[in-house]
């Protein structure tokens, strides 16, 4: 039967991943040294795992309430507070979701009506494009630039801005790049928000891993930004627990609300289990992460000084486990690149253009890897380029 | 930077100083000089392998050994602590809170050579009031290292 005929024409026509083409290529072959990897190499800390197995063994095998249990939605409220600079109710205006890529989902559902555009920056996260057109709105990518460390620029939005577009989503520190914003630039698009009457979609999955003594700056830390703003954190890459699926959406109650309306009808609500060990995460965070933390630092400093070494450009990743250089004087596209890696010396990096058609002239290396692995992978990929 | 190096040294003593200058942001000679001071200062005391004995081929048996002390007038428990930590049967001997006061790390070929060391050398030490030995079966960690073979990368190979 045709597809076209009979499914929804919006998902059908959605383009593929470039990731999910990438892996069934990478997939075919063994031994090979992954850079490609866009999940910690930690396990869960092991504290948080027993929580999560001393939850079922007293029976807490049932539903909890649709935005998720209160106690996990208070400790959420302070950690947002210490950490963030917002303030949120948590009886009404906090939301445990299955990953932030729930509450991505949702979030798009609830603001969205057919035609509306969102402003989103590229390179992004592989599933902000489709999420949004998903949920019947239109997406507007906007470059960012080698040039500005991969920095939004107000510029950038500007040109892109119509009456049509309702927000603006956004990810640092980012996955792929490695960026992250200054307080100039989140006072500067906060601003440019308010100007053009946006909603602000910003997802800090990353927020505690910033590099060479910078600190993150969230959106919610701008009160003027408060009432438009929802907010995405989680515990799947800080505390190394994406198996688990846990995140949280922070919005003021008037869309919350209507957020919250999804989720309760899709999902009821988030894995019991897996609020328990999140509940458990948040009694120690600042312990559980540092020497996950120290570690992602060392192999970042140590994957930017090998690719110096190598004569590859990259701009200095200030935050997340990403390192974005650049491949394009090798005069091979990203694809191409990748692939021959692969072939050559079976190390696996993503192309570029899988976080959007301007990552092209990039390749996307994971360091949340072993640093055996990395220290392999850098001599393979130094190699490799001598022979380009 | 000094105490980063330290945890680098910990996870693994064969880390190559420009790897080293690598992961810490900072020049090699920084380095050398830096394992250098610590060489001097007897912070850094030596450079092991840490060794699965239960793999090796070969006889010997560790014991703990929990000691006893009557402390002297002057030196406390250095005297018999440094007499205890002469002998080549000791790999370790700490001093220690709680119902003991030197905790030995013995190892020797056989149970009856570990048996004599403690029958004929330990408790013939002048102030040694007593001794409980515990012979080691089996280890499971050590160093921060666990001895079981580590599993395999459980993820995804290519993931967004
Ligand atoms: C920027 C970004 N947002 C969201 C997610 C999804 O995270 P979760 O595991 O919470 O669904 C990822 C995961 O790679 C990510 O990189």
């Amino acid at each position: 039967m045709d597809p076209h005929a009979y499914l929804a024409r919006h998902i059908v026509d959605l383009p593929k991943s470039g990731i999910r083409e990438f892996f069934d290529i990478v997939s075919t072959r063994t031994g090979v040294v992954s850079l490609a990897i866009g999940e910690p190499d930690f396990d869960s800390p092991w504290h948080i795992r027993e929580a999560a197995a001393k939850s079922l063994d007293k029976g807490c095998t049932h539903y909890t309430g649709n935005a998720g249990l209160i106690e996990l939605r208070t400790a959420i409220a302070d950690y947002v507070h210490t950490n963030f600079g917002g303030t949120y109710d948590p009886a009404t205006e906090i939301l445990i979701t299955v990953g932030a890529s729930e509450g991505l989902d949702i979030a798009l559902r609830a603001i969205l009506n057919p035609g509306d555009e969102v402003l989103y920056h590229e390179p992004c996260f592989v599933s902000y494009g489709p999420e949004i057109a998903m949920a019947h709105g239109v997406p507007v990518p906007v470059e960012t630039r080698v040039e500005d460390n991969f920095r939004l620029s107000i510029e950038a939005l500007e040109a892109k801005v119509t009456p049509r577009t309702k927000a603006l989503m956004l990810n640092f520190p980012n996955n792929p790049t490695g960026a992250v914003l200054e307080r100039a630039d989140v006072e500067a698009i906060a601003a440019f928000a308010i100007r053009h009457n946006l909603i602000v979609i910003s997802d800090e999955i990353y927020a505690e891993m910033t590099w060479g003594g910078k600190k993150h700056v969230s959106f919610a830390s701008i009160p003027e930004l408060r009432d438009r703003l929802i907010l995405h954190h989680g515990y799947s890459k800080s505390w190394a627990m994406t198996g688990f699926r846990m995140a949280y959406v922070c919005a003021p109650k008037w869309m919350m609300d209507t957020i919250l309306k999804i989720h309760q009808y899709a999902i009821m609500c988030a894995p019991t289990t897996s609020q328990y060990a999140a509940l458990e995460a948040m009694r120690h965070p600042a312990e559980d992460m540092k020497p996950m933390l120290q570690a992602y630092e060392q192999r970042r400093n140590f994957l930017r000084a090998a690719f110096t070494e190598a004569g590859i450009p990259m701009h200095t990743p200030a935050g997340a486990f990403y390192a974005f250089p650049q491949i394009a004087k090798f005069g091979l596209t990203s694809r191409e690149f990748a692939v021959r890696l692969l072939d050559a010396e079976n190390v696996a990096v993503v192309p570029g253009t899988a976080f959007g058609a301007c990552g092209e002239g990039f390749v996307r290396c994971s360091y949340a890897t072993g640093l055996e692995q990395l220290k392999e992978a850098v001599t393979r990929i130094a190699r490799f380029v001598k022979t380009l | 930077m000094v105490e980063s190096l330290l945890d680098i040294l910990r996870s693994n003593a064969k880390e190559s100083p420009e790897n080293m200058a690598r992961l810490l942001g900072v020049d090699v000679t920084e380095v050398e000089n830096a394992i250098a001071r610590l060489e001097d200062e007897g912070i850094i005391r030596g450079w092991q392998a840490i060794i699965n004995e239960d793999l090796v081929p070969h006889d010997s048996v560790t014991a703990v050994i929990e000691v006893r002390v009557t402390p002297e007038r002057d030196g406390g428990f250095n005297r018999i602590a440094e007499e205890v930590s002469r002998f080549e049967e000791t790999e370790a001997v700490y001093l220690m809170s709680g119902a003991y006061d030197l905790l030995l790390f013995v190892s020797g070929k056989t149970l009856l050579s570990v048996a004599r060391f403690v029958s004929e050398k330990l408790s013939t030490i002048r102030g040694i009031v007593s001794t409980a030995t515990h012979f080691r079966l089996k280890t499971y960690k050590q160093n921060n290292v666990l001895m079981a073979k580590p599993q395999d990368d459980k993820r995804l190979v290519v993931s967004p």
